[in-house]
């Protein structure tokens, strides 16, 4: 038999965007080390069901780290101390056994909270539709070699191209910025020659959309880039900048 | 009813030519007059909604998830297969026409999968004006590889995040189209029902999963993008919110449920640790490229891998198939993998897993070498189990990961719902019996792309279309229905989670209608599936909320559905007396126990038709023939 682990949670709780919200005490047993930590969380929700209790509401997807969906705070870190990757990829062996474990949703002006641990990140789709894309419509593309790329520019838009939305730079930013979530976007259009017609625009429309959503400013913490699951580099906000300054100047 | 597929006529190669030539169109200033309903924004949705709000249709867009982002294409890894021929390896339409069809051994139309074959390379053109990053050689043009043992290197990829990248392509082209006002999207939303009026698909019912609310939305045509069924084994490679609840309750308007036995179960995934694992991970099955498959030769064996000597390993794989080996297909490579379990070989803590070891391929190549081919595999696997497939062998198990079967439709994508479409995994059409490696993301950017633009507008040109919205007393009566489904739910309070349901089907399905069937696995399951049914209506506890996010009562109603479809997936499975692709029935074997086929009897699409509530469904046949090839036999020995 395998050993298995304990633990104390503390949860958010609240009822709603408008409703107050606070700290709620559990315990779970009998955990498996080789567990999620959203598992483990399944495990709490499994009892509470069982004893005719609200589940904590959180969300998950794919449970594989590539969807973007699950996004928790746990102990003060946006997806969790020493992870390199979402929520989901977290196990239970990287927690001491008895532990107590702080769960709290990804909180920013720019994403009110839904339910528990549920929040609403829409704004970061308004912000993709602000300029996030090559505008090509569907048919009119020409052959697929017929321009050629650099491999090095193609592997630098790949890294900024890899980000998955999931909002933990907004989250961990003491700014609620989401600087780094727009910068992966330009930059990864800033290295391809398809990105360039609309380069100026791009850049102008989604920073300047950034303020209107609630998100803050930048002011260099790199908290972003810390918890980052898909270690976008904080260089992708230079570049924005560097974008931006151009465009403006260019009027 | 006779299922009419609309082939083209014509030469194989001219079909789709000749169709889009006699296809009706719709006059530009009509066309944003049609309101088009998109549920679904994976590579299919996205792509479809994108593609028909840039023809000027008026489009709303649904998903379950809070962002169309991430719709389960995202997970997708290995590749996108083309002809393009870059490589100059003898690739051509013919070749991956020919390719797809053996793979799905000769179970699905020739014309589709000719049609899918061509616009292949007009998906990779597509994608990379969008600006997807697709791997590329030093000279700046694109790279291919060789994937699920194909003989020519036709897959286009990006790192190991393909599905990611053309996703967010395809959610660009969405965004854009929101943008402009030509889509309306409708995030977290979930298809309840489909509305018919005359006997048309015009709207549908969704939940607000935020809200409870439920709502209607008309229109003139549905657009099913919504996936596969693979969740109904509970663990699988697909997301957890994945679920066939939308193609269910259309099957249950009237629209034909074809082949749903036919499910690919990936070979190469990480195995369950225990009971409370909610899903499987999928590692590449690149990996096969140099691991080598193995069991000790003896029962019952826990001595760690590297004290177990060579003679007393099996290499199962290359033992029973030297020609290919370790390289052998997925369905191959799975029930080679069960086999070796159930008799007891199996390895870990479960005994249902195989290793698959790269000492060999370290000693031939080095460490480096394989880093720089597999090393994220390697990390992630570490992650997940703690242990060092450097050192130590990697433990694999095959998990549910595709469903070919699906709502049936004909060359136009329709159903037998007249304005009812239906794309990518969600329809049955093109895969057959199994799915080759890097053919998922070209088949749901096919359909959503290039194929449905064309084919709705021969729809929507009919002019038959009265004006419909949702005050026309049908919108009524489907919401009523459906709240009256979520109160019934609400009201069983019984004592089972619905996890614990979920966790009891996904066994019986995995055992019996698996990788390996039989008659008498297969009417046991039957039997269980039934108790199991009615005792999830009488004793389900589902926490009250109905209007707020519950996640619960979400479950509920995919799994109340998953108890049906289950039962329709072994009916199928067990009247087609016959082995193809990754349909293997026990009793239909060669004499050196491999998987017979049977053309004589079974070269037909079974078409399901609701029979109602716990009655027998109705099966409908589209014959299948061949008029361009030979029906091969598949053989890896």
């Amino acid at each position: 038999m395998q050993k298995t682990m304990a633990f104390k949670l503390r949860i958010w709780r609240q009822a709603g965007a408008d409703r107050p919200g606070k700290l709620v005490d559990y315990a779970v047993r009998e955990i498996s080390p080789d567990m999620s930590f959203l598992e483990m969380l399944d495990v709490l929700n499994e009892d509470l069901a069982r004893e005719g209790k609200e589940p904590v509401e959180f969300e998950s997807d794919c449970r594989e780290g590539i969807c973007g969906t699950c996004g928790l705070v746990i102990n003060g870190v946006a997806h969790g101390k020493n992870n390199r990757s979402t929520t989901c990829q977290m196990r239970m062996r990287q927690f001491e056994d008895g532990s107590t474990i702080t769960v709290e949703p990804f909180r920013a002006k720019a994403f009110p909270v839904v339910k528990d641990l549920v929040v609403d990140r829409s704004a970061l789709d308004r912000l993709i539709a602000q300029g996030g894309y090559v505008s090509v419509n569907t048919g009119s593309a020409p052959d697929a070699n017929a321009v050629p790329i650099s491999k090095d520019n193609v592997e630098n838009a790949f890294d900024s191209a890899a980000c998955i939305g999931c909002g933990a730079c907004v989250a961990a930013c003491p700014n609620a910025s989401a600087s780094l979530f727009v910068a992966a976007k330009v930059s990864q259009y800033t290295f391809l020659p398809q990105g360039r017609v609309e380069r100026e625009e791009r850049v102008l429309r989604m920073v300047e959309y950034m303020d209107r959503e609630g998100f803050g400013n930048c002011s260099n913490h790199a908290e972003c880039e810390a918890v980052c699951p898909k270690q976008i580099s904080i260089a992708n906000i230079a570049r924005m900048r560097r974008e931006y300054l151009r465009s403006a100047i260019l009027g | 009813m006779t299922l009419n597929a609309k082939i083209p006529s014509g030469p194989l190669e001219r079909k789709w030519d000749i169709h889009k030539a006699q296809l009706r169109l719709v006059s530009p200033a009509n066309k944003r007059k049609h309101r088009l309903l998109v549920v679904g924004t994976g590579l299919a949705g996205a792509s479809a909604a994108a593609s028909l709000a840039e023809l000027g249709y008026t489009v709303q867009a649904f998903c379950i998830q809070d962002s169309a982002r991430r719709a389960h294409s995202v997970a997708a890894q290995g590749g996108i297969n083309a002809s393009k021929n870059y490589q100059n390896d003898g690739d051509s339409v013919w070749r991956l026409f020919y390719d797809t069809l053996k793979g799905g051994d000769f179970r699905s139309r020739e014309a589709n999968v000719y049609r899918l074959a061509q616009l292949s390379m007009d998906i990779i053109d597509q994608c990379v004006a969008q600006g997807v990053p697709f791997a590329r050689e030093y000279g700046g043009l694109l790279a291919n590889r060789s994937f699920g043992g194909a003989q020519v290197s036709r897959t286009f990829y990006a790192r190991g995040a393909t599905g990611q990248q053309l996703l967010y392509g395809a959610y660009g082209a969405l965004m854009r189209q929101v943008h402009a006002g030509q889509v309306e999207l409708f995030p977290h939303r979930e298809m309840l029902d489909l509305v018919l009026v005359d006997g048309r698909a015009r709207g549908i019912i969704c939940r607000d999963l935020h809200t409870g609310e439920i709502e209607q939305y008309s229109g003139d045509a549905v657009l099913l993008c919504t996936g596969g069924y693979s969740t109904v084994y509970y663990l699988s490679t697909n997301a957890v919110n994945s679920n066939a609840s939308a193609l269910w309750r259309c099957y249950k308007k009237g629209a034909l449920f074809a082949n749903p036995c036919f499910t690919q179960i990936h070979p190469t995934c990480i195995p369950a640790s225990g009971e409370g694992q909610s899903k499987l991970t999928l590692m590449s099955e690149s990996l096969r490229n140099d691991g080598r498959v193995w069991v000790p030769k003896d029962k019952g064996v826990s001595r760690p891998p590297c004290e177990i000597p060579e003679a007393q390993r099996d290499y199962f794989l290359e033992r029973k198939y030297p020609a290919f080996g370790n390289l052998v297909p997925r369905d191959i490579a799975s029930r080679s993998a069960r086999e070796v379990c159930d008799e007891g070989r199996g390895v870990g803590a479960t005994g249902y897993a195989v290793y698959l070891d790269f000492r060999d391929a370290i000693k031939r190549l080095g460490q480096d070498v394989i880093t720089e081919r597999y090393g994220n595999l390697f990390e992630m696997y570490e992650e997940i189990t703690d242990e060092d497939p450097y050192k130590v062998p990697m433990r694999i198990y095959p998990a549910p990961h595709y469903t070919m079967g699906g709502l049936w439709v004909d060359y136009n994508l329709m159903s037998t719902i007249p304005g009812l479409f239906v794309l990518g995994e969600a329809n049955f059409s093109d895969h057959g019996g199994n799915r080759l490696g890097a053919s998922a993301l070209m088949q749901g950017l096919c359909d959503g792309y290039f194929v449905i633009p064309y084919t709705i507008g021969d729809y929507l040109a009919d002019g038959d279309l009265s004006p419909v919205t949702t005050s026309d007393p049908a919108f009524g009566q489907c919401t009523s229905q459906v709240e009256q489904e979520i109160r019934r739910l609400l009201d069983v309070k019984g004592e089972k989670t619905v996890l614990d349901f979920h966790r009891q089907l996904g066994r019986i399905m995995i055992q019996e209608v698996g990788m390996s069937r039989s008659e008498t696995g297969l009417k046991k399951a039957i039997e269980e599936i039934r108790r199991l049914r009615e005792e999830f209506r009488r004793n389900v506890r589902i926490p009250e909320n109905q209007r707020t996010l519950n996640k619960n009562l979400e479950m509920a109603a995919r799994v109340a559905d998953y108890l049906e479809l289950g039962e329709l997936m072994a009916l199928d499975a067990l009247h087609r007396k016959e082995s193809c692709g990754a349909h293997y029935r026990q009793e239909y074997v060669t004499p050196e126990g491999e998987a017979a086929r049977n053309d004589e009897d079974y070269a037909y699409v079974a078409a399901w038709q609701y029979g109602g509530r716990d009655q027998r469904p109705v099966v409908f046949k589209e014959s299948l023939s061949f008029e361009s090839v030979q029906m091969a036999r598949r053989s890896y020995k």
